[in-house]
């Protein structure tokens, strides 16, 4: 569509190296690379797949233990490879800039926001403090900040995370650079303010004609950001077309396999019969930490065999809600039901098997398993603790436990966690939860910690073992398109209380409640002009204040 | 100038650029700012000091040799993991562990080795050296170098055993309050406050004062005295690693607090404690010395290094090194084990390299 733009970045086979264990290994293997001037390229793959890495060169820059072995990088004629540290000092910030995945970690938090983005015009002798302070304000106003005039003057931690986000766009604009590489940007960020952050991005980059290099491993935000998509897998490239061809025709069986992911979907189970006792039931809970009150009123039902997903942003309280039932956080108000039995409020008071029948699996598998025990160990201990087990019974369980978790027994049962990959250490998560044989397993965010054909193998497992054992699973996620793939039944919660509940095909079929619809509609989709349409629907002017209510 | 400052010189350089040839950069560093000190040294102190130079560069790559061949003997002789650690371990940790395993050796063989008794005395007081007392008598005429064999036991036997007792108290207290946590944590917390509010080695003297000098009551107040701050570091180490999930899913398992504190927190607090061992264990040992040395800790005639340099201080002022001697010893095993302790460390911080 660009044409006639002439050349701004041009990478050909390029070749880069990590350290480890004292030798090199080739983490890009020979990767090119072409942007025009205004052209908005997204370059997406999993975790590990070098986009990030490939981001970084475009500045001319490697992390710490990588190193450029082969090829070129020329930007605007200049080739980045060759040149001295002077040099490229002069280009970064002026000329490229960069913005990263957390706002909150980049920003410094002794320096208010203005102070940090005149630093960059002011060292380049692009502009003086003043004039520079002036283009924030302008730009903060064009990024749809409240109170530009006055935010700037504000301490990092002063703003909310989206603000942040957008400030640091902000930032990366203050020299009117000709490339800016968004390192996922939106990752960190709820469905609501992602939004938000997406709109400014795409809106600023169309105003000043600048070129970006949008990484992300988010196919549906890619799709409503860039001209072109590039996928990477364990550094090669797969393949690169325009962003409609190639959601409309992915040609290589990889990205098919990428876009068929969100495909994964189970028919929801017919609800359970009136007469039947709930395996949880959790009826006018109320929590606090401390003098906040973080949990009001909150009331909802998990039968035998079914999932209930609890959704909602962060600071929802769907988390504290989980900690309530576990009794790690006794509720001041309320009671917590299992089998129609009144739960202690404490997990200290709890019988051995009520504390058997309810169990966790955790968000960050990293976390959750003790790096100094083996797998055996891990599984093992709770099949001897709940049910006495010893020697080769022992043994016996935990190789049946691997088994139903889809690892062979033999290959893991001495390692360690950390010789493991992300998914498989959410597997032992999961087979530690299995192994005290309970009727009710917690899922806190269990995936979106993965890779999504990672995760989805996940929630596959979830789902045959929800089949085979007929578990009920409380599952805490932002993520409505995991929602979409496993639920039965639907708790949306916002600022503590249950805002709304249901069967998830009703949930997902309107009409819904006001923040129910703007937690759905707040999605993206495969669709490059979802985001347009959404805009349009909802009046470009006020995104932010829709998002806020 | 001499045939000896002649070969001297030739073989510093022609070891400089042997070095510098085959790329060994810190190797060409060494020798070459030796070779440059000792053209100084010869320029000031002519042959004599020139002399002084050789022998402790011969000193310095006879230890150097020694570490690496003993690193060696070690890399060939343990089971495969334990040996691929050694065969990374710097020169310094082989050097620290081969003059840790002989004072162990030193101390546990004591009678074997010692050519005379403990409190013996077999000669006149402050004898010179000959082939019957290898290293000269003390002010009672007894033998040097058995007494600082038999030292050797009494001293370092007497620090592990007050620091391995420290450590049991302090990391168990320690564990215990960060795993509990409310009162326990506070309790303990403001205990250990008021004992570190005292100046260890006024604490310690009036302490011995009171219950009186002897070896049970030594490595009990010592112990009591190092066992806060062990309480500190393994209650910070411990706070770290409460909050994970794999402890709250223990927790909510119904573990016990003691199956907590052994099986999930330890083995994850492991690292750092053991090297806080090590550097305590000199420290320990440095106290007990200095209280030998003001007379409230190993009481005569049991051989102790402290004491020793207390005893023979006198001859100082006649130029003679006898109660350098002792100290030697001490600074040795201090400077041994701080080099294993730097390795721990490392090891433990997970650094590769």
């Amino acid at each position: 569509m660009t044409d006639q733009k002439s050349s701004l970045l041009k990478i050909r086979g390029l070749r880069i190296e990590g350290r480890a264990d004292e030798k090199w290994f080739e983490i890009v293997h020979g990767v090119d690379l072409d942007l025009r001037r205004g052209e908005v390229m997204g370059l997406i793959g999993e975790s590990g797949a070098g986009k990030s890495t490939i981001g970084l060169a475009a500045m001319g820059f490697t992390r710490d233990g990588c190193r450029i072995s082969a090829g070129s990088i020329e930007f605007d004629g200049m080739e980045l490879t060759s040149s001295p540290e002077e040099d490229l000092r002069m280009l970064r910030g002026a000329r490229i800039a960069y913005v990263a995945q957390s706002a909150a970690a980049s920003f410094n938090p002794a320096h208010k926001l203005i102070d940090q983005h005149t630093a960059a015009p002011v060292q380049h002798k692009i502009r003086t403090r003043r004039e520079s302070e002036e283009d924030a304000m302008e730009l903060y106003r064009r990024l749809r900040l409240p109170h530009p005039e006055e935010i700037g003057f504000r301490y990092p931690h002063q703003v909310s995370g989206g603000q942040l986000q957008r400030a640091m766009t902000a930032m990366a604009m203050s020299c009117r650079p000709d490339l800016i590489i968004f390192d996922e940007p939106t990752t960190a960020l709820d469905v609501t303010t992602q939004i938000e952050v997406l709109a400014a991005i795409r809106d600023i980059v169309d105003q000043f004609d600048t070129a970006a290099l949008y990484i992300t491993h988010d196919l549906a935000v890619v799709a409503q950001m860039a001209d072109r998509i590039k996928v990477l897998l364990k550094g090669d490239e797969v393949e690169e077309a325009d962003t409609r061809s190639m959601l409309a025709s992915p040609k290589e069986d990889y990205t098919k396999s990428l876009w068929a992911v969100r495909s994964f979907q189970r028919q929801q189970k017919p609800p359970a019969g009136a007469g039947e006792t709930p395996v949880i039931s959790v009826s006018g809970v109320s929590a606090a930490y401390g003098p906040v009150k973080v949990l009001d009123d909150v009331s909802f039902d998990i039968h035998r065999g079914r999932t209930v997903a609890v959704v909602g942003e962060s600071g929802s309280g769907k988390s504290t809600a989980a900690r309530c039932i576990t009794g790690l956080l006794p509720p001041t108000g309320g009671d917590i039901r299992h089998n129609g039995q009144v739960l202690p409020a404490s997990f200290k008071e709890r019988s051995k098997d009520q504390l058997r029948q309810a169990q966790m699996i955790y968000q960050m598998a990293d976390t959750a398993l003790n790096p100094k025990k083996r797998i055996g160990e891990i599984i093992g201990r709770p099949v001897a603790f709940y049910r006495g087990l010893r020697g080769a019974d022992l043994k016996k369980r935990v190789d049946e436990l691997l088994d139903q978790i889809e690892l062979e027994p033999s290959q893991f049962f001495h390692r360690v966690p950390s010789e493991l990959s992300g998914g498989q250490k959410q597997r032992i998560g999961i087979a530690r939860a299995l192994a005290a044989e309970p009727e009710f397993i917690i899922c806190d965010e269990v995936t979106s910690a993965l890779d999504q054909l990672v995760a989805e193998g996940i929630l596959k497992l979830l789902d045959r073992l929800q089949e085979d054992l007929n578990l009920a699973y409380m599952f805490i996620t932002h993520d409505l398109a995991t929602v979409r793939a496993i639920a039965d039944e639907v708790v949306v919660m916002k600022e503590g209380k249950v805002v709304e509940a249901g069967p998830k095909d009703e949930m997902f079929r309107p009409p819904h409640h006001e923040y129910t619809d703007l937690l759905l509609s707040s999605v993206p989709e495969m669709d490059p002009d979802w985001l347009d349409g959404l805009l349009e629907r909802r009046g470009v002017d006020n995104i932010g204040e829709a998002a806020r209510k | 100038m001499s045939t000896f400052a002649i070969v001297f010189y030739t073989l510093m350089i022609a070891a400089s650029c042997l070095a510098a040839y085959y790329h060994r950069r810190e190797a060409f560093l060494v020798l070459f700012s030796l070779t440059l000190a000792s053209f100084l040294m010869g320029l000031l102190g002519g042959e004599s000091w020139l002399r002084t130079v050789a022998i402790a560069i011969g000193l310095f790559f006879a230890c150097a040799g020694l570490a690496y061949s003993f690193r060696e003997f070690l890399a060939q002789t343990l089971p495969r993991e334990t040996a691929k650690i050694m065969r990374n371990a710097p020169l310094t940790a082989s050097f620290g562990l081969f003059v840790i395993l002989v004072y162990v050796v030193a101390a546990v063989f004591a009678p074997v080795i010692a050519p005379h008794g403990e409190a013996e005395v077999i000669g006149s007081s402050y004898a010179p050296p000959d082939e019957n007392m290898l290293l000269g008598g003390d002010q009672l005429g007894r033998d040097m170098f058995s007494r600082i064999i038999y030292g050797a036991r009494n001293t370092v036997g007497i620090a592990l055993l007050t620091t391995a007792l420290a450590f049991l108290v302090g990391s168990l207290t320690g564990l215990m309050a960060a795993t509990l946590g409310g009162w326990v944590d506070q309790t303990c917390g403001r205990v250990v406050d008021t004992l570190m509010a005292i100046p260890q080695l006024v604490f310690a003297l009036l302490l011995l004062t009171i219950v009186g000098t002897n070896v049970v009551n030594l490595i009990l107040v010592i112990a009591l005295l190092y066992s806060p701050l062990v309480f500190r570091l393994a209650r910070a180490v411990a706070g770290n690693i409460v909050v994970m999930d794999y402890i709250e899913a223990a927790r909510l398992r119904g573990e016990k607090t003691w199956y907590l504190i052994i099986s999930e927190i330890l083995p994850n607090a492991t690292a750092p404690l053991v090297a806080e061992f090590g550097l305590r264990f000199c420290f320990v040992f440095l106290a007990i010395s200095a209280l030998s040395f003001l007379g409230l800790g190993i009481q005569p005639p049991t051989a102790d290094w402290g004491s020793m340099v207390r005893e023979n201080a006198t001859l100082i002022s006649f130029g003679e090194v006898t109660p350098l001697i002792p100290a030697a010893a001490i600074a040795l095993l201090t400077v041994a084990v701080n080099f294993v302790v730097d390795w721990m460390l490392h090891l433990s911080s997970g650094l590769k390299e």
